[in-house]
């Protein structure tokens, strides 16, 4: 196949189920995750993840309680699909082979392996355990902003070998501009045999570019949610993509109008509020912040009287990776103890 | 060491195992030996660094694993450093041997004992395990609260250095979640318990962090009670490791669980920098391992001594 041709076809996962699971703190009911994978099914998307935001197990103080149970939600989601897939996520670390049994139990058949991007030797375990249990696997090098093409092509490598079927480079911060999409996901497809994705935050304004210019580098999958809902500014806008896509020439399988009325009629009115690249999610992009600290951040905020951006920016630079929102709090109290002695 | 009325008074130990958890153990035992006597360090590669190590400081060594350790009846107390697969196999032929295993690979051939909260009640058994380095970092802290309230769930989360997790700990992390989350149930005192590991690759690298939140029973609860008896087992947990620091908390927060809408939360922010013996010191998850094992082979020294624990 030629460049030009790889780049007519592109696989879209949609998240809205997961990584929307942050924007909506986790409180997914059962009828709106039928709602909601109902039409996504419809529209043709060949593969939609349903889980907490934390991926398996994620349902936590860390992290924020499931309003209901995630395995339920899956079964709900598996159960209205007629084409589509369902993907969970898994963080080595948080969720167990335990916890994926029973997601296999319930219905999925694509399970994400997420780590942090320079940790994939922690993945081994469960790529192996999902490859004997006959699931599709991808791979998530998490928050690859933090690292240039040669080490994420190393560790995407990692995964390779433990039988990833996919490998995505997931901008986790929303802080990579174009061409650090491209850069990367060019090393990428150059270094790996299997496939390459791309998974976008909105942070800086640039969810759909990035997912573009990785695109045109190669990349074979890549994410979206329906308005966008996720973690900091949201992911890349699913309908958004349908609609560019389409515009393109490049195949995806999905209907342009279905996503559109998915967006505005399903996934708007249960909206808590519109993830959008505002003061506080831009500084989330502008520090190389994990973008679900977001909310966390913000709590943490007013409990302890402090600036959020000034709890992101101490994250920046105590260089907090994925999954580390107890920081969230620590970080504030260090910030209002220091305001305090400040004042004092 | 050596003098007659000295040795009488001490057990002789062995450390098997002579990679980087051995080795530090060793250090420590030789700086503060209490009522314990090196007397092996046993491994299975002559020219590793643990053995010369070892060598440089007049032990005996041995590079054809644990023989030459059962074979000496003399040794007492042998403290596993080397894998649960390899614990598994010796645990059988310590025991035949009439040694006290102590042992802090994942194996959990015996019961788990975390020193602060239930040493004395395991001085009989002759195997006992440290679990893991998270545990040991944080079901004090779960029992610190359950001490004084019940306890409905605990969760823990643990940030290392990733410099500091071995191969051993990568490839098995599951085995971290689920058996740190055990011991807060069974040592901690939570009927529930969740863990959480983070691995962090910042550099210069970080010296672990742990988290620990714990729900109460009940709703209403004396928070200074919780504080009085949360800063005891930290300074008591500080008498074996230094480093163990609890940098912010105990906070009180409000949070929607399971249990209801609003319960409290307990949170204690834990920093535990390791003593750098032979680890560097941001390696706290390991140095706490060390630290308790030094600390559980005290406690069977002593008892098997028939010396008065001065420490509960």
């Amino acid at each position: 196949m030629t460049e030009k041709e790889k780049q007519r076809s592109v696989r879209i996962t949609d998240t809205s189920l997961r990584d929307g699971s942050h924007a909506m703190s986790h409180r997914f009911t059962a009828e709106q995750v039928r709602d909601v994978a109902g039409a996504l099914d419809e529209a043709g998307v060949p593969v939609i993840e349903c889980n907490h935001g934390d991926g398996l197990a994620g349902s936590s103080i860390q992290y924020g309680f499931s309003k209901e149970s995630e395995m339920d939600l899956i079964s709900e989601a598996a159960s209205v699909c007629e084409q589509a897939r369902i993907a969970a996520l898994l963080l080595p670390g948080v969720g167990t082979l335990e916890q994926l049994k029973e997601a296999v139990e319930r219905g999925i058949g694509v399970l994400r392996i997420a780590t942090h991007c320079t940790e994939a030797d922690i993945s081994q375990q469960h790529f192996e355990m999902a490859k004997g249990m006959d699931l599709e696997t991808v791979g998530f090098l998490m928050m690859a902003h933090m690292r240039g093409p040669e080490d994420l092509v190393e560790q995407a490598k990692l995964m390779e070998s433990y039988g990833a079927d996919c490998v995505y480079i997931v901008d986790s911060a929303g802080a990579m501009l174009p061409k650090d999409a491209a850069q990367r996901v060019e090393a990428m497809k150059e270094g790996l045999d299997c496939q390459v994705g791309f998974h976008a935050h909105d942070n800086l304004g640039v969810a759909i570019g990035n997912s573009l210019a990785a695109l045109e580098a190669g990349a074979d999958q890549l994410d979206g949610s329906l308005r966008g809902l996720g973690a900091g500014a949201g992911n890349a806008k699913t309908e958004l993509l349908a609609a560019v896509l389409d515009k393109m020439g490049v195949e995806t399988g999905l209907d342009v109008f279905k996503l559109m009325d998915a967006a505005e009629y399903t996934i708007a009115p249960m909206m808590p509020f519109e993830p959008m690249p505002d003061r506080d999610s831009i500084s989330i992009g502008y520090a190389g912040v994990y973008s679900t600290f977001l909310l966390h951040a913000k709590r943490a905020a007013k409990r302890y009287d402090v600036d959020v951006r000034e709890i992101m920016v101490e994250l920046g630079r105590r260089e907090a990776v994925a999954g580390q929102e107890d920081w969230v709090i620590d970080v504030a109290m260090d910030v209002a103890k220091e305001k305090e002695g400040a004042a004092s | 060491m050596s003098e007659d009325g000295k040795a009488e008074s001490k057990i002789k130990v062995a450390i098997v195992g002579s990679g980087n958890i051995g080795t530090d153990l060793m250090y420590k035992l030789l700086e503060e030996p209490g009522h314990m006597e090196l007397a092996m360090v046993a491994g299975v590669e002559p020219e590793s660094e643990g053995l010369k190590r070892a060598r440089d400081e007049g032990i005996e060594t041995s590079h054809e694993g644990i023989q030459p350790v059962l074979d000496d009846p003399d040794i007492k107390i042998v403290f596993e450093a080397t894998s649960a697969k390899a614990h598994v196999k010796n645990a059988p032929k310590y025991k035949e041997a009439g040694k006290i295993a102590v042992d802090l690979t994942p194996a959990a051939r015996g019961p788990y004992v975390v020193p602060v909260a239930n040493l004395t009640e395991h001085l009989d058994e002759d195997n006992v395990n440290l679990m893991t380095c998270g545990a040991q970092a944080t079901t004090p802290m779960a029992y610190a609260v359950s001490r004084v309230t019940p306890v409905r769930y605990a969760e823990m989360v643990s940030t290392v250095a990733s410099l500091s997790a071995g191969p051993g700990t990568r490839q098995n992390i599951d085995e971290f979640t689920f058996t740190t989350a055990r011991g807060l149930e069974e040592i901690g005192g939570a009927k529930e318990g969740k863990a959480i590991i983070i691995l962090n690759p910042a550099d210069p690298p970080l010296i672990m962090r742990n988290t620990v939140y714990v729900v109460p029973e009940e709703d209403e609860i004396d928070e200074e009670e919780i504080e009085n008896s949360v800063n005891e087992v930290v300074s008591e947990v500080q008498k074996a490791v230094p480093g163990y620091q609890l940098k912010n908390g105990p906070t009180f927060e409000e949070r929607e669980t399971p249990w209801g809408e609003n319960k409290p939360v307990i949170m204690m922010f834990l920093e535990v920098e390791g003593a750098g013996h032979f680890l560097p010191k941001y390696s706290g998850n390991l140095d706490i391992m060390t630290s308790a094992a030094r600390r559980v082979g005290e406690g069977f020294a002593r008892h098997l001594l028939g010396v008065e624990e001065v420490v509960a």
